[in-house]
């Protein structure tokens, strides 16, 4: 009998996974549940605020970019019975599985800080990590000359840990460029205790901040924002005043979760085998990208590398034999310094981010500021819908991180 | 890494101060590390936080982020900074005897 691989979610991850197991295995009968006909390179969310496109230049249709045979549902997910192996739709479907993949990412959840969905939200504090908050927060940008801006993460997890800083240093250019950067104060507010999650990369991030004027605020946990009052408050009671409030609202997992027993945990990401992407709550339930539980970054490359060791241990499942494919943890990403710019770091969850070349020794710099790698930030997008998507394997970037071409761990050497 | 001396027994703590064998933490221990995260008195409410945190530990394998853990300790997360004004899932994992739960990093 035809095996059944339902997908949940048509973002990165699922999209990846849809397309490589077609060309894998052209007998599987895949299904894909998807309530956008859009599919969005979230990156690009990121410089819709200064003006450098817009949301429809970074979105196509979902359709087009799945392989011929991928059936698609426009639909949403309403729950999921991992005991019944089946899934119900908001539509009133109920569809079997053999096998499941989770693909339905992180949710932004600005509903759960106290005072953030106040009468600011849209006037004077926004997120860009949504496609409307994008849009919306371009136009407060092009109008705001001077005063306070402040970038705020409320709480990690959140996806792309370097996007808020990034945001930072395009705003120091931007309006350094619009000649009002003497009046323009930039603060970054975060829960971590420095710049960034890695130490070494931190340290480097954080000397840059520094250089840029851009003031940095660390351990600072906010429980509620005073919309009318214009400021952040911390769970003990400090205060920052902002003008303008770019806002990373908490993440969680998609609600579905909540309604489906043993899928998620208590904020509903999927509790998942950090080697084998195979879900612990369930054998035939697997878990890409953003959804799973994992200590990775939420990221597209993370969603990347892992599509080809989820692909390769799906059918090894289906076929009944142990799972063949590890996955290290690989990330990697350019990093926007702004002034045509840009840095890149790669790293797995034992090895840091490291100076030094990628993928080998004449490749792009690492943790170095350089135009060819803003080239390569913006090259990434080309790659995304051309390479990425479609499944084909970019030619020396595997799943395994590279550690040819990397300096030893020295945050000296910086 | 270095060892401590905790309740008259020694364990090993690393550089941030969690342990790095977890199975040498015992509950007697709780009054002496906590006193070192300026918490004293340890209440009622301060030892339930840690139960979870260390149970939650020693059934999923890390301890919760400060959100899990008012969400599994129904405790909300305003008062568990009020009982841990450093840091609610860092302080009570050192107090718990568990390394630093995976949210934090
Ligand atoms: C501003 C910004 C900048 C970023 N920059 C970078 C970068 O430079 N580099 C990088 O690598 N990553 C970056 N990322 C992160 C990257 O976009 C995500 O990590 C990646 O898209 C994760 O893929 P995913 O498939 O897990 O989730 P997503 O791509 O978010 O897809 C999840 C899908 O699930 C669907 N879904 C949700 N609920 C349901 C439901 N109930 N039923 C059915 N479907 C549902 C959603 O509609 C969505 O299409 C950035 C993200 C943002 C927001």
């Amino acid at each position: 009998m035809t095996k059944q691989l339902l997908i949940l979610g048509g973002g990165t991850g699922g999209v990846i996974v849809a397309n490589r197991l077609r060309r894998m295995d052209p007998e599987l009968a895949i299904t894909m549940i998807e309530p956008s006909p859009v599919h969005t390179y979230q990156p690009g969310l990121l410089f819709v605020p200064f003006g450098k496109g817009t949301v429809e230049e970074f979105q196509r249709p979902l359709e087009r970019q799945l392989h011929s045979g991928v059936k698609l549902l426009q639909t949403k997910v309403e729950s999921v019975d991992i005991n019944a192996h089946t899934v119900a739709t908001t539509s009133g479907d109920t569809l079997r599985y053999d096998v499941l993949v989770v693909a339905t990412g992180a949710t932004l959840l600005p509903e759960e800080t106290d005072g953030l969905l106040g009468e600011g939200w849209g006037k004077n504090a926004f997120t860009f990590y949504d496609p409307a908050g994008s849009a919306a927060l371009a136009k407060a940008m092009d109008s705001f000359a001077s005063g306070r801006l402040v970038v705020n993460v409320i709480d990690m997890p959140i996806k792309c840990p370097v996007a808020p800083l990034e945001f930072s240093f395009l705003a120091e250019a931007f309006f350094t460029d619009r000649h009002v950067r003497d009046q323009v104060d930039i603060t970054y507010v975060t829960p971590l205790d420095s710049a960034f999650t890695k130490p070494v990369a931190s340290a480097r991030l954080g000397r840059l901040m520094e250089e840029r004027g851009i003031k940095v605020i660390p351990s600072f946990n906010t429980g509620q924002v005073d919309e009318s009052g214009n400021r952040l408050i911390s769970y003990d009671g400090q205060e920052v005043h902002y003008d303008l409030l770019v806002s990373v609202p908490l993440h969680g997992g998609a609600p579905y979760v909540s309604n489906s027993p043993g899928l998620g945990d208590e904020i509903n990401f999927i509790p998942t085998d950090e080697a084998t992407l195979q879900s612990l709550v369930a054998p035939e339930v697997f878990v890409i990208g953003d959804a799973a539980g994992l200590s990775v970054s939420k990221a597209g490359s993370v969603a990347h590398f892992e599509g080809e060791v989820i692909t390769k241990n799906i059918l090894a499942f289906l076929a009944g034999k142990p799972l063949p494919a590890r996955f290290d943890g690989h990330a990697n990403c350019f990093i926007e310094t702004g002034h045509r710019k840009a840095l890149l770091i790669d790293f797995n969850t034992s090895i840091e981010p490291l100076p030094g070349h990628f993928p080998g020794p004449f490749g792009l710099p690492l943790l170095k500021e350089s135009w060819l790698n803003h080239l390569g930030k913006l090259a990434f997008e080309t790659m995304y819908w051309h390479a990425l998507l479609p499944g084909i394997s970019i030619p020396l970037i595997g799943p395994e991180m590279p550690t040819r071409g990397k300096g030893s761990l020295a945050v000296t050497e910086l | 890494m270095a060892a401590k001396l905790v309740s008259g027994v020694e364990v090993e703590l690393n550089s941030e101060g969690f342990f790095a064998n977890p199975k040498e933490w015992s509950e007697e221990m709780i009054p002496e590390l906590a006193k070192a995260e300026g918490i004293d008195p340890v209440t009622e409410r301060h030892l339930e936080v840690i139960r979870v945190m260390r149970h939650e530990y020693e059934t999923k394998g890390s301890g919760p982020s400060v959100r899990a853990l008012a969400k599994v300790s129904n405790v909300p997360i305003k008062e568990l900074y009020q009982l841990f004004p450093k840091g609610p899932a860092k302080q009570a994992a050192r107090i718990a005897g568990i390394p630093k739960p995976i949210g934090c990093i």
